[in-house]
């Protein structure tokens, strides 16, 4: 077996069966815990729970004027690097063509030169954010271990992509096999990385934060705060 | 996460257990108090450091150790070793360091000192984490392992005893008729039969005085058949600042069981925040049903009283900026209601730079005003207050809170600054009209 065919077959559905099993025993034993519902007659004319879930949802998306002039930059960073990550993967032609093989499912894609900008300035943002947490003394005094690892492993597939893209997507997809096989398996293995710390450290927030939101959006809602 | 990064020298131990059976009992504590909401927000922190900036602690004085995440540290190791999805390897390789007494010791700065359980961090916060939720969860762990200022405990140990910080019962039909013949203004006690159970805050009871005797006026103009009562008349509930669950129950249904006695349909809160947290959205946990009286905020009652057109004021016509209590306005959704009694006493509201839901907190809720070592952290973010205060040019400073407007005039006092905070609450009764 080759290292492109571990990395395409068995290090493939490990790291998938990881990904899919550890994030669903992790929203297990947290809705597994009791609901220590709010007992308290809520305010006259409250919003539902559903709907002080979803506006403390979407509310949360943006700073409030009050807190902007100080969070503004790692917001918009935020921002950067999720939204970079997220052109990245799933527009990038060999990617779609990758889940097709998968999946079955396809979608269109962004052009190389988008793909390329995309993912330099999600490096840049990256590499600020990291700069970020290791020179600012709240961020320095809040790190785990986790922080570190969760950073490196997203940082490792779009370094790892970097280098396995020395030509235009058009030219990789016309070809029924891959040439540069060592790049390019490096780089599936280091997404492979990413897939099976997920369910392990922050990286889960990508599920939690609508739970984690929606929470609190009941909890103040129910009192007819203007959250 | 790292442990703040210089000695603290205050921390108070009460009782007799070992250092062993302290981490025991407050990791008993930690554990049980997790919900799935508790969990999920633990579990959803990206220590991104946003709710530094939301705090007032971290924005006086700078120091990182102020961060509201970091004060969740002990609840949040307890979390990943004995409740999270992956606790048994955890504890197995020591990957979170069980928290030891020294860290409980030194947090107790971080959540009896330098946090008022105001939320404000939780509006700042991406994930939307009650992170005052969570430390009022770690005060019910801190108390158990006799790990709280002394100041404080001192003040559940009388409450304990009185049911009150303030008096003990039997001295309330005294402590009333002093007011009563001080103000010129009836204040009933210990009716057998009324509609409405009105409370106080220690503070009516001693230096606030005029207070409850506004109280009493407008409440005899709006008239409604009421009473104070001695088996239950402070509201201000230092069991649920102190994280003792135990009195937090007990003054709580002192206050329901006693109007739920007398007939009453109402319990009256005083211009107290942290009363209207413990009775008006925790009461509900020790009454499986429904709560079996209606439970409001003086803020509340004169902003119907004035709707209803039960009372009537005179329109004083000048500017005024308003200071939002955290426990009534971001924590208990009365915004606009204060805003709507202001109106009707035709102030030109200049509003603070931050007000309403993302108002500074006084730095005096959750206990810290009664907290002495807290002092100078208190100070620090006066200073802030004050200056927003001046910003607006405002000629009057009102608040619908007793504990802010001690922690305020103690702010005030210690800086000679000539502005004092008036209570809404006697604002209205001193413009009542016909």
């Amino acid at each position: 077996m080759t290292l492109l065919e571990f990395a395409r077959g068995p290090a493939l559905a490990f790291a998938i069966a990881v990904f899919l099993l550890g994030s669903a025993w992790r929203l297990w034993t947290i809705f597994r815990l009791p609901r220590l519902a709010d007992r308290s007659p809520a305010r006259e004319g409250a919003a539902s729970p559903a709907a002080g879930a979803l506006h403390a949802i979407v509310r949360a998306m943006w700073p409030r004027r009050s807190f902007a002039r100080w969070t503004h930059f790692l917001t918009l960073n935020g921002y950067v690097f999720h939204v970079g990550l997220a052109v990245v993967f799933f527009g990038y032609a060999p990617h779609i063509a990758f889940v097709r093989r998968l999946t079955g499912l396809s979608w269109p894609a962004f052009p190389d030169p988008v793909m390329y900008v995309a993912a330099g300035v999600t490096i840049v943002s990256l590499l600020f954010a990291l700069l970020w947490r290791l020179t600012d003394p709240v961020r320095k005094t809040l790190s785990t271990a986790d922080d570190t690892i969760s950073w490196t492993v997203t940082f490792l597939p779009l370094l790892t992509g970097m280098a396995a893209t020395s030509e235009p997507s058009a030219a990789i997809l016309a070809r029924d096999h891959a040439i540069y096989t060592t790049a390019l398996s490096i780089h599936l293995l280091s997404a492979e990385l990413l897939l099976v710390w997920f369910p392990f450290g922050k990286l889960m927030h990508a599920v939690l934060f609508a739970f984690s939101r929606g929470a609190s959006g009941i909890r103040l809602s129910h009192r007819g705060v203007n959250v | 996460m790292s442990a703040p990064n210089r000695p603290i020298p205050a921390f108070d131990r009460q009782g007799e257990l070992s250092q062993s059976e302290r981490i025991d009992v407050a990791m008993r504590s930690f554990v049980r108090d997790f919900g799935w909401t508790a969990a999920l927000h633990v579990e959803s922190c990206v220590r991104c450091g946003l709710c530094a900036e939301a705090c007032h602690f971290y924005r006086a004085t700078g120091d990182a150790k102020y961060t509201p995440a970091l004060k969740l540290e002990p609840i949040r190791r307890a979390y990943f070793r004995e409740v999270g999805p992956f606790a048994p390897i955890v504890r197995a390789l020591d990957l979170v360091p069980r928290p030891t007494t020294g860290d409980l010791e030194r947090w107790q700065e971080l959540v009896y000192d330098s946090c008022n359980m105001c939320g404000r961090c939780t509006l700042v916060c991406p994930m939307g984490i009650d992170i005052a939720e969570l430390v009022r969860d770690m005060r019910h762990g801190m108390f158990v392992a006799g790990l709280v200022p002394e100041r404080l405990a001192l003040m559940d140990r009388a409450a304990r005893q009185w049911g009150s910080t303030a008096t003990p019962g039997e001295d309330l039909p005294d402590i009333l008729a002093e007011v009563s013949e001080r103000y010129g203004v009836a204040i009933p006690c210990d009716l057998d039969r009324a509609d409405m159970l009105v409370t106080a805050a220690p503070a009516e009871l001693t230096e606030h005085t005029k207070a409850l005797a506004g109280a009493a006026k407008i409440l005899d103009r709006a008239g409604v058949r009421w009473t104070m009562h001695r088996e239950g008349f402070d509201a201000s509930n230092v069991g649920f600042n102190n994280g003792d669950v135990e009195l937090q129950e007990r003054l709580t249904r002192a206050l329901i069981d006693t109007a739920v006695k007398i007939g009453a349909k109402t319990v009256l809160l005083p211009e107290c925040g942290h009363a209207y947290g413990a009775a008006r959205w925790e009461a509900g946990k020790w009454y499986a049903g429904e709560v079996p009286v209606r439970v409001i905020h003086m803020t509340e009652f004169l902003d119907e009283s004035l709707a209803a057109g039960k009372i009537r004021v005179r329109r004083i016509g000048e500017s005024a900026t308003f200071h939002d209590p955290c426990q009534i306005v971001r924590r208990g959704g009365l915004e606009a209601a204060a805003r709507r009694v202001l109106a009707a006493l035709g102030f030109e509201l200049r509003e603070l730079q931050d007000h309403g839901v993302t108002g500074f907190c006084c730095g005096g809720g959750g206990g810290v005003v009664s907290n002495v070592r807290s002092a100078p952290l208190r100070a620090r973010v006066f200073e802030m207050k004050k200056a927003q205060v001046e910003a607006t040019g405002a000629k009057h400073f009102v608040t619908s809170c007793g504990q802010c407007r001690i922690t305020l005039e103690q702010g005030a006092k210690a800086t000679q600054w000539t502005k004092s905070p008036e209570s809404l609450l006697e604002l209205v009764a001193d413009n009542l009209v016909d």
